[in-house]
């Protein structure tokens, strides 16, 4: 089974090599993919893209170690980023943090047991008038306050809903 | 509705009709006449930049537009970027005519990825209405522009740290020279300018440079975009003359009775009240990318400092030591003074520190890293030493 897993894996990279271009230059890129869709970049997958791209794995691993949105160990399905520089502390970041912390059972840099969600800090997002400023994956959330920050998980939940199935295969694999 | 009047004020695709019927050396004598300088930070004539590329003898050239923003408190590109995206691919597109190049690539940082919809389809539209793609409004110029998404690195708005996350390596700045008019994007010559510069560069070649140099002082030619945050009244993108001073712009936004203002991101300068009457142009206090972060009254200027100082500890990128080791040390030193703990020797070591990470540094982040270290402990000593009392 995790042959299957392993081949599916070196399939998909594969394809995404044809499809961005065969050469160094296409790494960030796949690699992007590669986070987007498996929320992580594990050892096999930096494998397989060193062979197809005819570079060291270690090339790969130190690429993916220096991004902070490359990563690999495991993430949550929704990565939550909150800005910690100036303009949003000055707005009440560390409120906000509290109450994410509280709401999901984690500290910054932990990822809840059911992989559902990851909590991180982010330096500043360009969004310093609308602070404290968040991303959930590659949304937005501006202006967040304590109490927003119930509704903004809700939502996310609410996509779980929604992909149901899909949870469903990946508990099988 | 835009708050930038003059990019909204611009007729579209003047600039590169106008350029088109251009030869290169006019279009770049038009900016060196218009004295537009970088708007990244650096303030590199631009003119000279893209002369430089013109000049360089390559098969391929490429336009890079840098929308990597990061700078703690800088905003404007994004909302350029999003209310304005055409004007900004109207510059790439001269400064492709400019220097001969064929590609172009944006750099949009990967927290920007919510922008990519949007720019992805203004491209398609300017390739439908031949503005881009091959024999360009039938002139015989061929250049076109693709998306690129940052990975998540300050540092990679640096223009050679840039290149090498495009080429697919970290992010860690070359040594210049070379520099990437000569030696680019895989080798190749490269123009890297910053978003603001693009969209003010089309509106000088639509208007002339005459018309621009109406705007700024004879040092500090035109109007520049500024993004102001913190403690004021109505924060957002505004648009001044360059030459403005700090007051004027605390009062238009509604930060009258600041403590301080910090000019250019956590790597420009701390300014007190004192000096609010200065202006803001290349000759007086840089620039930097256009931020000002308003500190009010009630600010701790050590928790300002820390909050900088953890910020390039976190984004070196650890190639050199005076800047890896520097920073964190002047973080610790950040500390002490917060705890009440640090004697006048130590804090004169670190500045002197901070002076040799000035000059020693290889990129500009650690180069300008110290910056508002200094400046605190120049302007708000008073402030910062003999605490008694420690926060939490
Ligand atoms: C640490 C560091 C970060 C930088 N970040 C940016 C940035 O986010 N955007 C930008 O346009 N320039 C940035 N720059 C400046 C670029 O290296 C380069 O000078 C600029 O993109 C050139 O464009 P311009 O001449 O149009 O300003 C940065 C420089 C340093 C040292
Ligand atoms: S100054 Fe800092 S960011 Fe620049 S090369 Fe040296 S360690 Fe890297
Ligand atoms: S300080 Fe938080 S988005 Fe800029």
């Amino acid at each position: 089974m995790l042959m299957t897993a392993h081949e599916r894996l070196a399939g998909e990279i594969r394809d995404l090599v044809q499809k961005l271009g065969r050469n160094r230059s296409s790494l960030v890129p796949i690699l992007q993919e590669v986070q987007k869709q498996h929320h992580r970049i594990g050892t096999y997958a930096m494998q397989v893209i060193a062979d197809e791209l005819d570079i060291h794995p270690v090339e790969v691993q130190s690429v993916v170690s220096f991004y902070a949105f490359l990563d690999g160990k495991p993430q949550g399905k929704f990565v939550i980023r909150l800005c910690r520089t100036i303009s949003c502390d000055m707005n009440g970041k560390k409120r906000v943090a509290r109450q994410l912390e509280n709401d999901l059972g984690i500290t910054f840099g932990e990822t809840t047991k059911d992989r559902h969600f990851t909590l991180e800090w982010t330096n500043c997002m360009g969004l310093c008038d609308q602070g404290p400023a968040l991303l959930v994956n590659d949304r937005l959330y501006t202006k967040v306050t304590p109490e927003k920050v119930h509704e903004i998980l809700e939502e996310c939940r609410r996509t779980f809903g929604v992909h149901a199935t899909e949870r469903k295969e990946a508990h099988l694999a | 509705m835009s708050s930038i009047q003059t990019y909204t004020q611009a007729t579209p695709e003047a600039g590169l009709k106008r350029a088109l019927g251009m030869s290169r050396p006019d279009i770049i004598h038009e900016m060196n006449e218009s004295g537009l300088k970088g708007r990244g930070g650096a303030g590199f004539p631009v003119g000279g930049k893209w002369n430089f590329a013109a000049s360089a003898k390559s098969e391929k050239k490429y336009i890079i537009c840098n929308a990597d923003e990061g700078e703690p408190g800088t905003f404007k590109d994004r909302v350029v970027l999003q209310e304005h995206a055409d004007l900004v691919f109207e510059g790439m597109t001269i400064a492709a005519k400019a220097v001969s190049a064929k590609e172009g690539i944006i750099f949009l940082r990967g927290e920007y990825t919510d922008l990519r919809e949007h720019l992805e389809a203004t491209l398609a539209r300017r390739r439908e209405q031949k503005l881009l793609g091959r024999d360009i409004l039938g002139s015989g110029v061929d250049f076109d522009i693709r998306v690129f998404i940052g990975a998540g690195a300050y540092i990679c708005g640096e223009e050679t740290a840039l290149i090498e996350c495009l080429e697919g390596f970290r992010g860690e700045p070359r040594n210049r020279p070379p520099y990437p008019v000569n030696t680019g994007f895989n080798g190749h010559p490269s123009v890297v300018n910053n978003v603001e510069t693009l969209a003010s560069a089309a509106c000088i070649m639509g208007k002339g440079a005459d018309w621009w140099k109406t705007m700024g002082t004879a040092k500090s030619t035109g109007m520049k975009l500024f993004s102001i945050s913190g403690d004021c009244a109505k924060p957002g993108v505004y648009e001044f003359d360059l030459g403005v001073t700090v007051a004027d712009i605390l009062k238009e936004v509604g930060g009258e009775g600041a403590k301080a203002v910090q000019v250019g991101g956590a790597s420009g300068r701390c300014i007190p009240p004192s000096e609010f009457a200065r202006s803001i142009a290349y000759e007086d206090i840089p620039t930097g990318g256009g931020s000002l972060i308003v500190f009010g009254q009630q600010r701790d200027m050590l928790d300002v400092l820390e909050n900088f100082m953890d910020f390039f500890g976190d984004e070196s990128c650890g190639q050199c030591t005076p800047c890896r080791v520097g920073n964190l040390k002047l973080l610790e030193g950040v500390k002490l003074l917060r705890a009440g703990k640090c004697s006048m020797s130590y804090l004169k070591e670190l500045c002197a520190l901070g002076e040799t990470m000035q000059i020693a540094s290889k990129c500009g982040l650690g180069q300008s890293s110290p910056n508002a270290f200094l400046s605190v402990v120049t302007h708000f000593r008073d402030e910062i030493m003999g605490r008694t009392f420690s926060q939490a």
